[in-house]
Protein backbone atom coordinates (compact mmCIF):
# COMPACT_ATOMS: atom_id res chain seq x y z
CA UNK A 1 0.00 0.00 0.00
CA UNK A 2 1.02 3.33 -0.70
CA UNK A 3 1.55 5.81 2.08
CA UNK A 4 -0.98 8.60 1.33
CA UNK A 5 0.01 11.62 3.14
CA UNK A 6 -2.88 13.33 4.84
CA UNK A 7 -4.11 17.13 3.87
CA UNK A 8 -3.97 18.31 7.66
CA UNK A 9 -0.70 18.16 10.47
CA UNK A 10 -3.46 17.64 13.06
CA UNK A 11 -4.88 14.46 11.49
CA UNK A 12 -2.29 12.91 10.45
CA UNK A 13 -0.88 13.61 13.78
CA UNK A 14 -4.09 12.06 15.30
CA UNK A 15 -3.83 8.83 12.95
CA UNK A 16 -0.36 8.48 14.17
CA UNK A 17 -1.39 8.21 18.17
CA UNK A 18 -4.39 5.94 17.20
CA UNK A 19 -2.55 3.69 14.94
CA UNK A 20 -0.47 3.14 18.17
CA UNK A 21 -3.35 0.90 19.94
CA UNK A 22 -2.34 -3.18 19.67
CA UNK A 23 -4.82 -4.27 17.01
CA UNK A 24 -5.30 -0.98 15.04
CA UNK A 25 -3.84 -0.59 11.70
CA UNK A 26 -3.78 3.17 9.73
CA UNK A 27 -6.96 2.59 8.07
CA UNK A 28 -9.31 1.65 11.19
CA UNK A 29 -7.07 4.75 13.31
CA UNK A 30 -8.48 6.71 10.20
CA UNK A 31 -11.61 5.99 10.69
CA UNK A 32 -11.80 5.97 14.15
CA UNK A 33 -10.60 10.07 13.65
CA UNK A 34 -12.54 10.49 11.38
CA UNK A 35 -15.65 9.28 13.81
CA UNK A 36 -14.40 11.44 16.36
CA UNK A 37 -14.22 13.84 14.19
CA UNK A 38 -17.69 14.13 13.58
CA UNK A 39 -18.49 14.06 17.31
CA UNK A 40 -20.00 17.08 19.89
CA UNK A 41 -16.78 19.16 20.97
CA UNK A 42 -18.33 18.05 24.83
CA UNK A 43 -18.31 14.18 23.93
CA UNK A 44 -14.70 14.42 22.45
CA UNK A 45 -13.47 16.79 25.56
CA UNK A 46 -15.15 13.83 27.65
CA UNK A 47 -13.11 11.02 25.94
CA UNK A 48 -9.63 13.32 25.92
CA UNK A 49 -10.10 14.08 29.75
CA UNK A 50 -11.05 10.33 30.23
CA UNK A 51 -7.49 9.07 29.07
CA UNK A 52 -6.09 11.70 30.35
CA UNK A 53 -7.42 11.46 33.90
CA UNK A 54 -6.94 7.61 33.77
CA UNK A 55 -3.40 7.89 33.68
CA UNK A 56 -2.70 10.39 35.84
CA UNK A 57 -4.89 9.53 38.87
CA UNK A 58 -4.72 5.47 38.33
CA UNK A 59 -2.46 4.12 41.69
CA UNK A 60 -1.88 0.68 41.91
CA UNK A 61 -3.02 -1.23 45.00
CA UNK A 62 0.07 -1.63 47.52
CA UNK A 63 -0.90 -5.03 48.81
CA UNK A 64 -1.57 -6.65 45.56
CA UNK A 65 -0.39 -4.18 42.51
CA UNK A 66 -4.11 -4.63 40.79
CA UNK A 67 -5.60 -1.19 39.43
CA UNK A 68 -7.47 0.97 41.72
CA UNK A 69 -8.80 4.25 42.66
CA UNK A 70 -7.79 4.18 46.37
CA UNK A 71 -3.90 3.14 47.47
CA UNK A 72 -5.66 -0.30 48.58
CA UNK A 73 -7.84 -1.97 45.85
CA UNK A 74 -11.85 -3.18 46.77
CA UNK A 75 -11.01 -6.81 46.85
CA UNK A 76 -8.37 -5.76 49.37
CA UNK A 77 -9.73 -3.70 51.48
CA UNK A 78 -13.13 -6.43 51.36
CA UNK A 79 -13.38 -7.16 55.20
CA UNK A 80 -14.96 -10.29 53.69
CA UNK A 81 -12.00 -11.77 51.40
CA UNK A 82 -10.04 -14.11 53.36
CA UNK A 83 -6.45 -12.88 53.20
CA UNK A 84 -5.11 -15.98 54.07
CA UNK A 85 -5.39 -17.08 50.48
CA UNK A 86 -3.43 -15.47 47.93
CA UNK A 87 -3.84 -16.13 44.24
CA UNK A 88 -1.02 -15.32 41.94
CA UNK A 89 -1.98 -13.92 38.43
CA UNK A 90 -0.35 -12.50 35.26
CA UNK A 91 -2.70 -8.65 34.93
CA UNK A 92 -5.81 -7.38 36.09
CA UNK A 93 -7.93 -9.38 33.18
CA UNK A 94 -6.94 -12.46 35.10
CA UNK A 95 -8.68 -10.88 37.84
CA UNK A 96 -11.73 -10.12 36.02
CA UNK A 97 -11.82 -13.76 34.54
CA UNK A 98 -11.18 -15.08 38.12
CA UNK A 99 -13.67 -12.62 39.82
CA UNK A 100 -16.35 -13.51 37.08
CA UNK A 101 -16.25 -16.80 38.16
CA UNK A 102 -17.84 -16.04 42.34
CA UNK A 103 -16.29 -19.14 43.34
CA UNK A 104 -13.51 -17.03 45.02
CA UNK A 105 -13.06 -15.14 47.99
CA UNK A 106 -9.21 -14.94 48.89
CA UNK A 107 -7.19 -12.21 47.33
CA UNK A 108 -4.74 -11.34 44.01
CA UNK A 109 -1.75 -10.98 43.75
CA UNK A 110 -1.00 -9.10 40.44
CA UNK A 111 3.03 -10.01 39.06
CA UNK A 112 2.71 -7.67 36.05
CA UNK A 113 3.98 -10.23 33.28
CA UNK A 114 5.69 -13.65 32.88
CA UNK A 115 9.41 -14.57 32.82
CA UNK A 116 10.62 -14.70 29.19
CA UNK A 117 14.66 -14.03 28.35
CA UNK A 118 13.41 -13.77 24.57
CA UNK A 119 11.35 -10.75 25.15
CA UNK A 120 14.06 -9.04 27.54
CA UNK A 121 11.46 -10.08 30.60
CA UNK A 122 13.19 -11.27 33.77
CA UNK A 123 12.15 -12.06 37.95
CA UNK A 124 13.38 -8.67 38.91
CA UNK A 125 10.99 -6.94 35.90
CA UNK A 126 8.11 -8.57 38.44
CA UNK A 127 6.45 -8.08 41.74
CA UNK A 128 7.69 -11.26 42.73
CA UNK A 129 9.43 -9.56 45.85
CA UNK A 130 6.57 -8.46 47.24
CA UNK A 131 4.82 -12.08 47.10
CA UNK A 132 7.77 -13.42 48.89
CA UNK A 133 7.73 -10.70 52.13
CA UNK A 134 3.62 -10.94 52.22
CA UNK A 135 4.22 -14.62 52.32
CA UNK A 136 6.99 -14.41 55.51
CA UNK A 137 4.92 -12.14 57.48
CA UNK A 138 3.57 -15.66 58.51
CA UNK A 139 -0.61 -14.74 57.71
CA UNK A 140 -0.80 -16.57 54.53
CA UNK A 141 -1.48 -20.15 54.54
CA UNK A 142 -2.26 -20.77 50.58
CA UNK A 143 -0.63 -19.56 47.20
CA UNK A 144 -2.33 -20.32 44.47
CA UNK A 145 -0.41 -20.04 41.47
CA UNK A 146 -2.83 -19.02 38.78
CA UNK A 147 -0.76 -18.35 35.87
CA UNK A 148 -1.32 -19.25 31.79
CA UNK A 149 -0.54 -22.76 30.74
CA UNK A 150 2.33 -21.80 28.43
CA UNK A 151 5.66 -22.64 28.53
CA UNK A 152 6.30 -19.01 29.90
CA UNK A 153 3.88 -18.98 32.28
CA UNK A 154 5.09 -22.54 33.74
CA UNK A 155 8.43 -21.48 33.99
CA UNK A 156 7.13 -18.39 36.20
CA UNK A 157 5.61 -20.66 38.27
CA UNK A 158 8.01 -22.89 38.80
CA UNK A 159 10.46 -20.36 39.48
CA UNK A 160 7.54 -18.50 42.45
CA UNK A 161 7.29 -21.95 43.79
CA UNK A 162 10.87 -22.38 44.13
CA UNK A 163 11.12 -18.81 45.78
CA UNK A 164 8.52 -20.36 48.53
CA UNK A 165 9.13 -23.56 48.88
CA UNK A 166 10.41 -22.64 51.93
CA UNK A 167 7.82 -21.52 53.78
CA UNK A 168 4.78 -23.41 55.58
CA UNK A 169 2.18 -22.90 53.43
CA UNK A 170 0.08 -24.50 50.62
CA UNK A 171 1.19 -24.33 47.39
CA UNK A 172 -1.62 -24.89 44.74
CA UNK A 173 -1.87 -24.25 40.81
CA UNK A 174 -4.95 -24.40 39.04
CA UNK A 175 -6.63 -27.83 37.85
CA UNK A 176 -5.77 -28.41 33.98
CA UNK A 177 -8.48 -30.85 32.61
CA UNK A 178 -11.61 -31.36 29.93
CA UNK A 179 -13.88 -28.16 29.64
CA UNK A 180 -17.24 -28.51 30.63
CA UNK A 181 -19.68 -29.06 27.99
CA UNK A 182 -16.98 -31.03 25.71
CA UNK A 183 -17.00 -33.87 24.34
CA UNK A 184 -14.29 -36.30 25.24
CA UNK A 185 -13.32 -37.32 21.62
CA UNK A 186 -12.47 -34.27 21.19
CA UNK A 187 -9.91 -32.89 24.09
CA UNK A 188 -6.43 -33.22 23.12
CA UNK A 189 -4.52 -35.77 24.33
CA UNK A 190 -2.12 -33.54 26.47
CA UNK A 191 -5.30 -32.52 28.46
CA UNK A 192 -7.07 -35.20 28.57
CA UNK A 193 -3.77 -37.08 30.04
CA UNK A 194 -3.58 -34.64 32.73
CA UNK A 195 -7.70 -35.07 33.33
CA UNK A 196 -7.38 -38.76 33.76
CA UNK A 197 -3.91 -38.43 36.05
CA UNK A 198 -5.27 -35.79 37.91
CA UNK A 199 -8.99 -36.83 38.79
CA UNK A 200 -11.28 -35.55 41.39
CA UNK A 201 -13.70 -37.26 43.86
CA UNK A 202 -17.06 -37.60 42.29
CA UNK A 203 -19.02 -36.09 45.26
CA UNK A 204 -16.93 -32.95 44.95
CA UNK A 205 -17.75 -32.23 41.53
CA UNK A 206 -21.70 -33.23 42.18
CA UNK A 207 -22.74 -30.31 44.19
CA UNK A 208 -21.24 -27.03 41.98
CA UNK B 1 1.42 -60.93 16.25
CA UNK B 2 -2.01 -59.85 14.58
CA UNK B 3 -2.14 -59.37 10.66
CA UNK B 4 -2.08 -55.57 9.66
CA UNK B 5 -5.08 -54.22 7.93
CA UNK B 6 -5.47 -53.14 4.38
CA UNK B 7 -4.79 -49.76 3.39
CA UNK B 8 -5.07 -48.76 -0.57
CA UNK B 9 -5.46 -45.62 -2.50
CA UNK B 10 -7.96 -46.88 -5.19
CA UNK B 11 -8.08 -43.55 -6.96
CA UNK B 12 -6.21 -40.47 -7.30
CA UNK B 13 -7.68 -36.42 -9.06
CA UNK B 14 -6.45 -33.91 -9.31
CA UNK B 15 -6.90 -30.38 -9.86
CA UNK B 16 -4.45 -27.27 -10.40
CA UNK B 17 -1.28 -29.41 -8.94
CA UNK B 18 1.70 -28.30 -9.96
CA UNK B 19 2.35 -29.82 -13.32
CA UNK B 20 -1.47 -31.64 -13.59
CA UNK B 21 -4.31 -29.62 -14.87
CA UNK B 22 -6.80 -32.26 -14.34
CA UNK B 23 -6.00 -36.25 -13.72
CA UNK B 24 -8.36 -38.80 -12.71
CA UNK B 25 -6.36 -41.97 -11.91
CA UNK B 26 -7.50 -45.42 -10.87
CA UNK B 27 -4.52 -47.31 -9.39
CA UNK B 28 -3.52 -51.07 -8.55
CA UNK B 29 -3.89 -52.13 -4.93
CA UNK B 30 -0.63 -53.47 -4.78
CA UNK B 31 1.88 -52.15 -6.94
CA UNK B 32 1.60 -48.61 -9.42
CA UNK B 33 4.90 -47.11 -11.39
CA UNK B 34 5.22 -43.87 -12.75
CA UNK B 35 7.69 -43.88 -15.30
CA UNK B 36 8.45 -41.11 -18.29
CA UNK B 37 11.46 -38.88 -18.94
CA UNK B 38 13.06 -36.03 -16.23
CA UNK B 39 10.49 -33.38 -15.68
CA UNK B 40 7.60 -35.28 -16.38
CA UNK B 41 5.85 -35.09 -13.00
CA UNK B 42 6.61 -38.55 -11.69
CA UNK B 43 7.42 -37.48 -8.37
CA UNK B 44 4.67 -34.97 -8.41
CA UNK B 45 2.34 -37.89 -8.41
CA UNK B 46 4.13 -39.25 -5.11
CA UNK B 47 3.53 -35.80 -3.72
CA UNK B 48 0.12 -35.54 -4.34
CA UNK B 49 -0.57 -39.13 -2.39
CA UNK B 50 1.90 -37.82 0.16
CA UNK B 51 -0.27 -34.65 0.70
CA UNK B 52 -3.48 -36.65 1.32
CA UNK B 53 -1.53 -38.37 4.63
CA UNK B 54 0.26 -35.24 5.54
CA UNK B 55 -1.69 -32.67 4.59
CA UNK B 56 1.60 -31.30 2.64
CA UNK B 57 4.50 -31.60 0.19
CA UNK B 58 7.54 -33.43 1.21
CA UNK B 59 9.34 -31.46 -1.51
CA UNK B 60 8.04 -28.01 -1.32
CA UNK B 61 7.27 -26.67 1.92
CA UNK B 62 4.96 -23.50 1.10
CA UNK B 63 1.88 -24.82 0.12
CA UNK B 64 1.46 -21.87 -2.68
CA UNK B 65 4.16 -22.95 -4.32
CA UNK B 66 2.39 -26.28 -5.36
CA UNK B 67 -0.11 -24.73 -7.29
CA UNK B 68 -0.36 -24.98 -11.31
CA UNK B 69 1.37 -21.57 -12.41
CA UNK B 70 -2.19 -19.98 -13.57
CA UNK B 71 -4.35 -21.08 -11.29
CA UNK B 72 -5.42 -19.68 -7.20
CA UNK B 73 -5.93 -22.98 -6.26
CA UNK B 74 -5.40 -27.27 -6.00
CA UNK B 75 -7.43 -29.79 -5.20
CA UNK B 76 -5.96 -33.40 -4.64
CA UNK B 77 -8.68 -36.14 -3.69
CA UNK B 78 -8.09 -39.44 -2.80
CA UNK B 79 -10.44 -42.41 -2.48
CA UNK B 80 -9.16 -45.05 -0.12
CA UNK B 81 -9.51 -48.08 1.31
CA UNK B 82 -9.01 -48.33 4.39
CA UNK B 83 -9.72 -52.04 6.32
CA UNK B 84 -12.73 -52.62 4.52
CA UNK B 85 -14.37 -49.39 4.45
CA UNK B 86 -14.41 -46.56 1.47
CA UNK B 87 -12.76 -42.84 2.66
CA UNK B 88 -12.06 -39.71 0.79
CA UNK B 89 -9.75 -37.11 1.60
CA UNK B 90 -9.43 -34.14 -0.20
CA UNK B 91 -6.59 -31.84 0.28
CA UNK B 92 -7.35 -28.09 -1.31
CA UNK B 93 -5.59 -25.45 -0.97
CA UNK B 94 -6.08 -21.83 -2.31
CA UNK B 95 -4.24 -18.68 -2.57
CA UNK B 96 -5.28 -16.30 0.18
CA UNK B 97 -6.63 -18.21 2.50
CA UNK B 98 -6.50 -21.15 4.49
CA UNK B 99 -5.72 -24.91 3.87
CA UNK B 100 -8.49 -26.92 4.01
CA UNK B 101 -8.65 -30.94 4.61
CA UNK B 102 -11.53 -32.88 4.10
CA UNK B 103 -12.64 -36.59 5.33
CA UNK B 104 -15.86 -37.69 3.68
CA UNK B 105 -16.74 -33.89 2.89
CA UNK B 106 -16.02 -32.95 6.12
CA UNK B 107 -13.41 -30.38 7.97
CA UNK B 108 -10.67 -31.33 9.96
CA UNK B 109 -10.86 -28.72 12.78
CA UNK B 110 -7.00 -29.06 13.61
CA UNK B 111 -4.93 -30.94 10.56
CA UNK B 112 -3.01 -32.35 13.39
CA UNK B 113 -6.03 -34.91 14.02
CA UNK B 114 -5.51 -36.11 9.89
CA UNK B 115 -1.68 -37.38 10.16
CA UNK B 116 -1.46 -41.15 11.03
CA UNK B 117 -5.24 -41.68 9.47
CA UNK B 118 -3.21 -43.21 5.79
CA UNK B 119 -0.08 -43.63 7.05
CA UNK B 120 3.03 -43.49 4.69
CA UNK B 121 6.38 -43.87 4.27
CA UNK B 122 8.48 -42.40 1.43
CA UNK B 123 11.59 -43.35 0.43
CA UNK B 124 13.36 -40.06 -2.24
CA UNK B 125 16.67 -38.90 -3.38
CA UNK B 126 16.01 -36.32 -0.83
CA UNK B 127 16.38 -38.19 2.15
CA UNK B 128 20.02 -38.98 1.41
CA UNK B 129 20.84 -36.12 4.00
CA UNK B 130 19.83 -38.40 6.59
CA UNK B 131 23.27 -40.45 5.67
CA UNK B 132 25.21 -37.56 4.52
CA UNK B 133 23.35 -34.36 6.32
CA UNK B 134 24.36 -33.21 9.87
CA UNK B 135 23.14 -34.66 12.81
CA UNK B 136 19.87 -32.29 12.92
CA UNK B 137 18.81 -34.11 10.22
CA UNK B 138 18.98 -37.71 11.67
CA UNK B 139 16.79 -36.33 15.08
CA UNK B 140 13.74 -35.22 12.78
CA UNK B 141 13.37 -38.40 11.41
CA UNK B 142 13.51 -39.89 15.14
CA UNK B 143 10.99 -37.17 16.07
CA UNK B 144 8.84 -37.64 13.14
CA UNK B 145 7.95 -41.40 13.57
CA UNK B 146 7.91 -41.07 17.48
CA UNK B 147 5.40 -37.89 17.40
CA UNK B 148 3.13 -39.30 15.16
CA UNK B 149 1.36 -42.10 17.57
CA UNK B 150 2.63 -40.19 20.66
CA UNK B 151 1.15 -36.73 20.74
CA UNK B 152 2.37 -36.11 24.87
CA UNK B 153 6.44 -36.39 22.60
CA UNK B 154 5.77 -33.80 20.49
CA UNK B 155 4.81 -31.32 23.27
CA UNK B 156 7.46 -32.18 25.03
CA UNK B 157 9.92 -31.64 22.58
CA UNK B 158 7.94 -28.37 21.42
CA UNK B 159 8.30 -27.35 24.65
CA UNK B 160 12.12 -28.35 25.60
CA UNK B 161 12.76 -26.38 22.33
CA UNK B 162 11.29 -23.19 23.31
CA UNK B 163 12.64 -23.48 27.08
CA UNK B 164 16.17 -24.27 25.17
CA UNK B 165 15.68 -20.71 22.99
CA UNK B 166 15.11 -18.79 26.18
CA UNK B 167 17.66 -20.19 28.49
CA UNK B 168 19.97 -19.59 25.09
CA UNK B 169 19.18 -15.84 25.36
CA UNK B 170 19.28 -15.70 28.66
CA UNK B 171 23.14 -16.86 29.08
CA UNK B 172 23.63 -14.26 26.63
CA UNK B 173 22.31 -11.75 28.16
CA UNK B 174 24.18 -12.46 31.65
CA UNK B 175 27.32 -11.88 29.26
CA UNK B 176 26.32 -8.67 28.03
CA UNK B 177 25.21 -7.03 31.16
CA UNK B 178 27.84 -8.94 33.19
CA UNK B 179 25.15 -9.94 35.76
CA UNK B 180 24.73 -13.57 36.46
CA UNK B 181 21.51 -14.72 38.05
CA UNK B 182 21.73 -18.57 38.90
CA UNK B 183 18.50 -18.89 40.13
CA UNK B 184 16.31 -18.18 37.02
CA UNK B 185 19.29 -19.89 35.06
CA UNK B 186 17.97 -22.93 37.13
CA UNK B 187 14.32 -22.98 36.45
CA UNK B 188 14.96 -23.53 32.77
CA UNK B 189 17.66 -25.89 33.35
CA UNK B 190 15.56 -27.76 35.72
CA UNK B 191 12.76 -28.11 33.08
CA UNK B 192 15.66 -28.95 30.69
CA UNK B 193 16.31 -31.91 32.59
CA UNK B 194 13.04 -33.39 32.93
CA UNK B 195 11.61 -32.98 29.67
CA UNK B 196 14.86 -33.99 28.24
CA UNK B 197 15.26 -37.48 29.95
CA UNK B 198 11.72 -38.25 28.84
CA UNK B 199 13.09 -37.41 25.42
CA UNK B 200 15.79 -39.38 25.89
CA UNK B 201 14.09 -41.90 27.36
CA UNK B 202 11.13 -42.18 24.52
CA UNK B 203 14.09 -42.02 21.63
CA UNK B 204 15.92 -45.17 23.46
CA UNK B 205 13.44 -47.27 23.73
CA UNK B 206 12.09 -46.74 19.76
CA UNK B 207 15.42 -46.89 18.51
CA UNK B 208 16.18 -50.25 20.42
CA UNK B 209 12.95 -51.58 18.57
CA UNK B 210 14.60 -50.55 15.35
CA UNK B 211 17.82 -51.15 15.27
CA UNK B 212 17.49 -55.72 14.67
CA UNK B 213 15.06 -54.66 11.82
CA UNK B 214 17.33 -52.76 10.15
CA UNK B 215 20.17 -55.05 10.59
CA UNK B 216 17.81 -57.95 8.61
CA UNK B 217 16.85 -55.92 6.02
CA UNK B 218 20.68 -54.30 5.39
CA UNK B 219 21.50 -58.13 5.55
CA UNK B 220 18.58 -58.68 2.74
CA UNK B 221 19.14 -56.39 0.90
CA UNK B 222 23.21 -56.19 0.63
CA UNK B 223 23.19 -60.24 0.56
CA UNK B 224 24.89 -60.27 3.91
CA UNK B 225 28.24 -58.95 1.82
CA UNK B 226 29.20 -56.15 4.72
CA UNK B 227 28.61 -55.19 8.23
CA UNK B 228 26.89 -51.98 9.02
CA UNK B 229 25.98 -50.74 12.44
CA UNK B 230 23.10 -48.24 13.92
CA UNK B 231 23.45 -46.64 17.11
CA UNK B 232 21.91 -44.03 19.21
CA UNK B 233 24.80 -41.59 20.35
CA UNK B 234 22.91 -39.27 23.14
CA UNK B 235 25.52 -37.47 26.40
CA UNK B 236 22.58 -38.71 28.29
CA UNK B 237 24.23 -42.38 28.00
CA UNK B 238 27.27 -41.29 30.16
CA UNK B 239 25.76 -40.01 32.78
CA UNK B 240 22.01 -38.11 33.77
CA UNK B 241 20.76 -35.11 32.41
CA UNK B 242 20.93 -33.18 35.66
CA UNK B 243 24.50 -34.17 36.53
CA UNK B 244 25.67 -32.80 32.79
CA UNK B 245 24.10 -29.69 33.54
CA UNK B 246 25.36 -28.73 36.54
CA UNK B 247 29.10 -29.65 35.36
CA UNK B 248 28.40 -27.98 31.56
CA UNK B 249 27.66 -25.04 34.16
CA UNK B 250 30.52 -22.74 33.50
CA UNK B 251 31.46 -24.39 29.97
CA UNK B 252 27.73 -22.70 29.46
CA UNK B 253 28.15 -19.37 30.37
CA UNK B 254 31.37 -18.83 28.80
CA UNK B 255 30.22 -20.15 25.79
CA UNK B 256 26.47 -18.65 25.88
CA UNK B 257 24.78 -21.51 24.55
CA UNK B 258 23.41 -24.69 26.31
CA UNK B 259 26.52 -27.18 25.67
CA UNK B 260 24.59 -30.53 26.80
CA UNK B 261 21.09 -32.00 26.11
CA UNK B 262 19.12 -33.96 23.99
CA UNK B 263 19.68 -31.18 21.09
CA UNK B 264 23.10 -33.09 20.41
CA UNK B 265 21.78 -36.75 20.06
CA UNK B 266 22.59 -38.59 16.85
CA UNK B 267 22.62 -41.70 14.91
CA UNK B 268 25.78 -43.04 14.05
CA UNK B 269 25.85 -45.12 10.53
CA UNK B 270 28.80 -47.17 10.06
CA UNK B 271 30.24 -49.69 7.55
CA UNK B 272 32.78 -52.11 8.92
CA UNK B 273 33.51 -49.84 11.52
CA UNK B 274 34.09 -46.48 9.76
CA UNK B 275 31.80 -43.72 9.31
CA UNK B 276 29.11 -44.59 6.48
CA UNK B 277 29.43 -40.90 4.87
CA UNK B 278 32.71 -41.49 4.68
CA UNK B 279 33.67 -45.26 3.30
CA UNK B 280 30.17 -45.62 1.68
CA UNK B 281 29.53 -45.65 -1.44
CA UNK B 282 26.29 -44.36 -3.08
CA UNK B 283 25.22 -47.58 -3.46
CA UNK B 284 25.72 -48.85 -0.26
CA UNK B 285 24.66 -45.53 1.07
CA UNK B 286 21.15 -46.16 -0.43
CA UNK B 287 21.00 -49.28 1.17
CA UNK B 288 21.21 -47.86 4.39
CA UNK B 289 18.62 -45.57 3.57
CA UNK B 290 16.21 -47.88 2.18
CA UNK B 291 16.83 -50.35 5.33
CA UNK B 292 16.36 -47.53 7.41
CA UNK B 293 13.09 -46.53 5.65
CA UNK B 294 12.13 -50.50 5.75
CA UNK B 295 12.38 -50.62 9.16
CA UNK B 296 10.38 -47.52 9.93
CA UNK B 297 7.65 -48.51 8.00
CA UNK B 298 7.70 -51.79 10.15
CA UNK B 299 7.37 -50.17 13.05
CA UNK B 300 4.50 -47.77 11.76
CA UNK B 301 2.82 -50.93 10.90
CA UNK B 302 3.23 -52.28 14.16
CA UNK B 303 1.81 -49.34 15.84
CA UNK B 304 -0.86 -48.29 13.75
CA UNK B 305 -2.31 -51.83 12.63
CA UNK B 306 -2.48 -50.60 8.95
CA UNK B 307 -0.05 -51.23 6.22
CA UNK B 308 1.99 -48.00 5.19
CA UNK B 309 1.40 -46.84 1.75
CA UNK B 310 5.31 -46.97 0.18
CA UNK B 311 6.62 -44.01 -2.06
CA UNK B 312 9.65 -45.35 -4.04
CA UNK B 313 10.77 -42.37 -5.55
CA UNK B 314 13.83 -43.32 -8.23
CA UNK B 315 15.17 -46.18 -5.76
CA UNK B 316 16.59 -48.47 -8.05
CA UNK B 317 19.24 -45.49 -9.47
CA UNK B 318 22.71 -46.55 -8.10
CA UNK B 319 22.09 -49.75 -7.08
CA UNK B 320 23.70 -53.25 -8.89
CA UNK B 321 21.07 -55.76 -10.13
CA UNK B 322 21.49 -57.82 -7.10
CA UNK B 323 20.24 -55.84 -4.54
CA UNK B 324 17.13 -54.40 -7.06
CA UNK B 325 16.42 -57.65 -7.19
CA UNK B 326 16.69 -58.17 -3.57
CA UNK B 327 14.09 -55.13 -2.92
CA UNK B 328 11.90 -56.06 -5.35
CA UNK B 329 11.44 -59.44 -3.69
CA UNK B 330 11.09 -57.74 -0.39
CA UNK B 331 8.50 -55.31 -1.07
CA UNK B 332 6.11 -58.52 -3.27
CA UNK B 333 6.14 -60.17 0.00
CA UNK B 334 2.52 -60.06 1.38
CA UNK B 335 3.64 -58.05 4.56
CA UNK B 336 3.56 -54.70 2.25
CA UNK B 337 0.41 -53.15 0.92
CA UNK B 338 0.21 -50.75 -1.80
CA UNK B 339 3.57 -49.39 -3.71
CA UNK B 340 4.33 -46.26 -5.85
CA UNK B 341 7.53 -46.25 -7.92
CA UNK B 342 8.81 -43.93 -10.27
CA UNK B 343 11.40 -44.62 -12.70
CA UNK B 344 12.66 -42.97 -15.74
CA UNK B 345 13.83 -46.51 -17.06
CA UNK B 346 10.53 -48.54 -18.50
CA UNK B 347 12.38 -51.14 -19.15
CA UNK B 348 14.03 -51.84 -16.44
CA UNK B 349 10.82 -51.87 -14.41
CA UNK B 350 8.90 -54.07 -16.78
CA UNK B 351 11.75 -56.80 -16.65
CA UNK B 352 11.36 -56.45 -12.54
CA UNK B 353 7.71 -56.80 -12.79
CA UNK B 354 7.61 -59.68 -15.07
CA UNK B 355 9.58 -61.60 -12.81
CA UNK B 356 6.75 -61.08 -9.82
CA UNK B 357 3.51 -61.96 -10.48
CA UNK B 358 1.78 -59.53 -8.29
CA UNK B 359 -1.10 -57.26 -9.87
CA UNK B 360 -0.07 -53.95 -11.22
CA UNK B 361 -0.27 -51.01 -13.33
CA UNK B 362 2.29 -48.96 -15.23
CA UNK B 363 1.36 -45.58 -16.06
CA UNK B 364 3.96 -44.23 -18.88
CA UNK B 365 3.37 -40.62 -18.48
CA UNK B 366 3.77 -38.63 -21.49
CA UNK B 367 3.75 -35.06 -22.89
CA UNK B 368 0.19 -35.00 -23.52
CA UNK B 369 -1.34 -37.49 -21.25
CA UNK B 370 -0.95 -41.02 -19.81
CA UNK B 371 -0.53 -44.96 -21.61
CA UNK B 372 -1.67 -47.41 -19.03
CA UNK B 373 -0.50 -50.64 -19.28
CA UNK B 374 0.25 -53.80 -16.70
CA UNK B 375 2.43 -56.71 -16.86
Amino acid sequence: MIEREFPSKLLDKAVNEFSKLPGIGKKTALRLVLHLLKQEKEDVNAFGNALIQLKNEIKHCKVCHNISDNETCEICSNQLRDKSIICVVENIKDIMAIEATQSYFGTYHVIGGIISPMDGIGPADLNINSLVEKVSSGEVKEVILGLSTTMEGETTSYYIFRKLAKYNIEISVLARGVAIGDELSYADEITLGRSITNRTKFETTYNE
Amino acid sequence: MKEARELYLSRLSLVNFKNYQELDLDLSDKINCFVGQNGIGKTNLLDAIYYLSFCKSFLNPLDTNNINYDSDLFVIQGKYSRDGEEEKIQVGVKRGSKKLVKRNKKDYSKLADHIGFCPLVVVSPLDTNLVTGGSEDRRKFIDGVISQFDKSYLDRLIKYNKILQQRNKLLKEFNKTGRFDEETLSVFSDQLVILGTKIYNARKLFIEELIPVFQQYYEFISGDREKVHLDYKSQLQEADFEKLMSTALQKDRILQYTSVGIHKDDLIFTLQGHPMKKVGSQGQQKTYLLSLKFAQYEYIKKINGLRPILLLDDVFDKLDSFRVEQIVKLVSDKEYGQIFFTDTNKKRLTHILEKIQISNKIFHIVSNGFEESSI
